[in-house]
């Protein structure tokens, strides 16, 4: 019987592809390694044959365990979920989360106190932004969205996940991605564009992870048994095409050698600064946005039990939002050498952005209708409800700052990253932990997060991390653009550059405060979903309050 | 009601849904950024901008490596204070030879689009080293390992070579010399000299991190930011030249 089944198994289209793209990577990065102009690209290129041997591995292995027949899509009539992928993205994201607040406080620290840089090349301010920065975004924020659409996805269509190691490869390969981009600007390989630092072969990697997750993606929807794609799916959709297209665009470029990391971009000047705030306010539209949007239309209503409030807000909310985004750029540009009629649309659109993310914020809160004690009872919505509030503070400041005349005192300041942190801390982070807090007992089939308590721990300790932050960066913000412009009666300038940077110390020491505030809540997290999984079930009945026990 | 019946054809048609996307998003990009390559006022050419030499060019990759952008910007805006602050607004023109270009967003420190000539060689060396040697209360980090670092020049002319490709008016006799160029722009006294500034008028060549018996990253570094702002000489500036 066993000889039998075994006669019948044959590797996969998809194994045997996969087993020979490896092992040609693995030879042709062995030989770029040797000839590489640099120490450091070539460390690179042993990393990526080093996982293309280990891949190679794998899939022998995986081979040899595997039974002949691939995973039935459905057992007993119901899906068969593939969550695997989903289980792997959801831990990463916390570890590159804990990584890249801590980078961010490091930095923080830097700001404060020179000292921290200690004269070292790969720890200075200049390498470990671009990896804060990534680490957040594309790391933590990046793997939520891997997690939460490949879930969302196969739940909403009830169908399982498309391919059988495709799933794997673009959760593993991003993840690699990863790992070369944060090692690259650690050892100053960056092409210095912000938010898209990673150098040309990264970028050729991310593309095939990309491509990868956009058709297994599309292939889950399109077998779903569902007649109708559920709303979060269009804002994933929309994600993933958006920051293919952004992708492509900002990064084209001519590497100086196959044997070299260095690359020349094929925009120049002017030109380059559109593309790069083209991509670069879209890369806030489309990944921090429209991604997290769809979270939060599948997870907000299912914490909350409630329906979501407009279908037809959802409508205008989504078309509205990914046709005005796009132009929102130029208000990166104002006062720049950018022609004065491209910076006037880009204000113009920015402020029209402001309805239809209020659309988006009302459709979100509005979904807790007949549901709002729950906030009381519930840590986990109460994040993220908060979360959505967030997202309308920070689009309604937005709008404010590209305002031209109000960018000309917040241009180039602290207010700026203060904007940016309420948006990233209290809207994307906020929604994200939520997510998280739902989906690992859904995952690990847990009753609910081994602590409510320490939920509401987190949530209180990052809360109050976030203000302390904000108002920091914005009295900071604020007080120096008032510097630079500050006349004496004479009629000459103020301050020296040096005396508005000394006027900002003690705003970054809070700031850094509030840095670690938010990093200990999220250790707090850690430990709570580690708890999650690990303890027993049944353990964590006391921790519960009565209110949920009785509702239970 | 008919638009929203209508819509469902979008929510049952994943192809034509990401179809419409495309669609909606491409409008944007594209009104904002194609005139760019053809309006006079961002393609305009102003007398005295040059492409780097070598060793600028290759001070220019030491600023991009270690990510001064993230604290210095180098777009001056035509705000009075900025103006006399810093020096006369940028021009388009100044930066369009530059890929990718560096006009940063965040002024944690100055902004350094006109830096060149305002300090001297040997205050940049001592700054670059130990900042707070020259300004007590500067929050930049130290950069003591460049003055200590050989400038890895080997392969300058590949640079020189791709950037022709991309449209940079480096002729092949640059490209054949990039290397015996980037050795005498920081070799004053070197017989290649003289060929050099042949090749790229009024660039400087002089030894500029005060160490003659080797090129380092700082003499590379310190050359680009001596140059940055100085190309375009204001008195002859025409700013209704490019004006329609």
């Amino acid at each position: 019987m066993a000889a039998a089944v075994q006669a019948q198994k044959r590797m996969t289209m998809g194994e045997f592809g996969l087993l020979i793209a490896s092992s040609v990577l693995a030879f042709s990065s062995l030989i770029i390694a040797a000839m590489a102009w640099t120490p450091e690209y070539a460390f690179h290129a042993y990393l990526f044959s080093a996982a293309s041997v280990a891949t190679v591995f794998a899939i022998g292995n995986r081979y040899m365990d595997r039974p002949a027949d691939p995973a039935p899509q459905t057992i007993n009539g119901k899906p068969n979920y593939n969550f695997g992928p989903v289980k792997f993205a959801t831990v990463a994201a916390m570890f590159w989360g804990i990584a890249g607040f801590t980078i961010g406080l490091t930095i923080a620290l830097q700001l404060a106190f020179p000292v921290f840089n200690f004269d070292l090349p790969w720890i200075s301010f200049g390498r470990l932004r671009p990896l804060h920065t990534s680490a957040v975004i594309f790391a933590f924020g990046g793997n939520v969205l891997l997690a939460s659409s490949f879930y969302v996805v196969q739940r909403t269509s009830r169908a399982r996940l498309a391919g059988d190691l495709a799933p794997w490869f673009v959760v593993l390969g991003y993840n690699f991605f990863i790992v070369i981009a944060g090692t690259g600007y650690l050892l100053g390989i960056t092409q210095s564009k912000e938010y898209a630092e990673p150098e040309w072969y990264a970028d050729l990697f991310l593309t095939v992870i990309w491509v990868t997750y956009f058709l297994v993606y599309l292939a889950t929807i399109l077998k779903r048994e569902e007649p109708h794609i559920y709303v979060a799916n269009w804002f994933f959709l929309a994600f993933i095409v958006t920051i293919a297209v952004l992708h492509l665009g900002n990064n084209a470029a001519l590497p100086v050698s196959v044997f070299s990391s260095k690359s020349y971009i094929v925009w120049s000047g002017v030109q380059d600064a559109m593309v790069q705030w083209w991509y670069g306010h879209n890369a806030v539209g489309f990944f921090l946005t429209a991604g997290f949007l769809a979270i939060m239309y599948y997870f907000v209503p299912k914490r909350a039990d409630r329906p979501v409030y407009s279908y037809r807000l959802s409508i205008i909310h989504f078309w509205a939002l990914i046709f005005l985004y796009i132009w929102a750029g130029p208000h990166h540009l104002h006062y720049t050498a950018l022609p004065d009629w491209a910076q006037t649309l880009g204000m113009t659109f920015s402020i029209m952005l402001w309805m239809p993310s209020w659309g988006g914020m009302i459709n979100g809160l509005m979904t807790l209708s007949g549901a709002w004690d729950k906030l009381r009872t519930d840590p986990v919505l109460r994040m993220m409800v908060v979360a959505v509030a967030f997202y309308g503070m920070s689009t309604f400041e937005g709008p404010v700052m590209s305002i031209k005349a109000v960018n000309s005192l917040s241009h180039y300041t602290d207010w700026t990253i203060g904007h940016v942190h309420s948006g990233a801390l209290g809207w994307v982070a906020y929604i994200s932990f939520g997510a998280i807090y739902c989906l690992v007992p859904w995952l690990w089939n847990r009753r609910d997060v081994y602590s409510l308590k320490l939920v509401n721990w987190h949530f209180w300790i990052s809360t109050l991390g976030i203000v302390l932050y904000i108002s920091a960066m914005w009295v900071s913000g604020i007080l120096q653009g008032l510097m630079w412009r500050a006349y004496t009666s004479l009629g000459y300038l103020e301050y020296s550059f040096i005396e508005t940077v000394d006027a900002m110390h003690p705003f970054y020491v809070i700031r850094a405060l509030g840095g670690a505030l938010f990093v200990i809540g999220a250790l707090i997290m850690a430990w709570n979903l580690w708890m999650t999984v690990f303890q027993p079930e049944g353990a964590e009945q006391s921790e519960l309050s009565p209110a949920l026990v009785v509702t239970r | 009601m008919t638009l929203w019946v209508r819509h469902q054809v979008l929510e049952k048609n994943s192809i034509l849904l990401i179809f419409g996307i495309l669609i909606v998003i491409a409008i944007g990009g594209i009104v904002e950024i194609a005139p760019l390559f053809y309006l006079k006022s961002t393609i305009e050419v102003v007398e005295g901008v040059r492409p780097y030499t070598p060793l600028e060019l290759a001070g220019r990759n030491i600023y991009v490596r270690e990510g001064c952008y993230n604290c210095h910007s180098q777009m001056i805006r035509p705000l009075r204070d900025e103006v006399e602050r810093y020096g006369h607004y940028s021009l388009a023109a100044e930066s369009m030879y530059d890929r990718p270009f560096q006009w940063g967003s965040k002024r944690t420190g100055p902004d350094l689009a006109r830096v060149g000539g305002k300090y001297s060689d040997d205050w940049h060396r001592d700054h670059l080293i130990n900042p707070r040697s020259v300004v007590p209360n500067s929050i930049m980090p130290g950069y003591p390992w460049l003055a200590g670092t050989a400038l890895d020049g080997r392969f300058v002319d590949q640079d020189l070579k791709i950037q022709a490709a991309l449209g940079v008016p480096y002729t092949k006799e640059m490209i054949d010399n990039a290397r015996a160029d980037l050795r005498a722009q920081a070799s004053p006294d070197s017989p290649d000299a003289d060929a050099f500034v042949k090749r790229y008028p009024k660039a400087v060549a002089r030894d500029f991190d005060g160490n003659p018996n080797r090129i380092s990253e700082a003499d590379a570094l310190i050359a680009y930011l001596q140059m940055l702002g100085a190309l375009v000489d204001f008195k002859l500036y025409d700013n209704k030249a490019n004006l329609r």
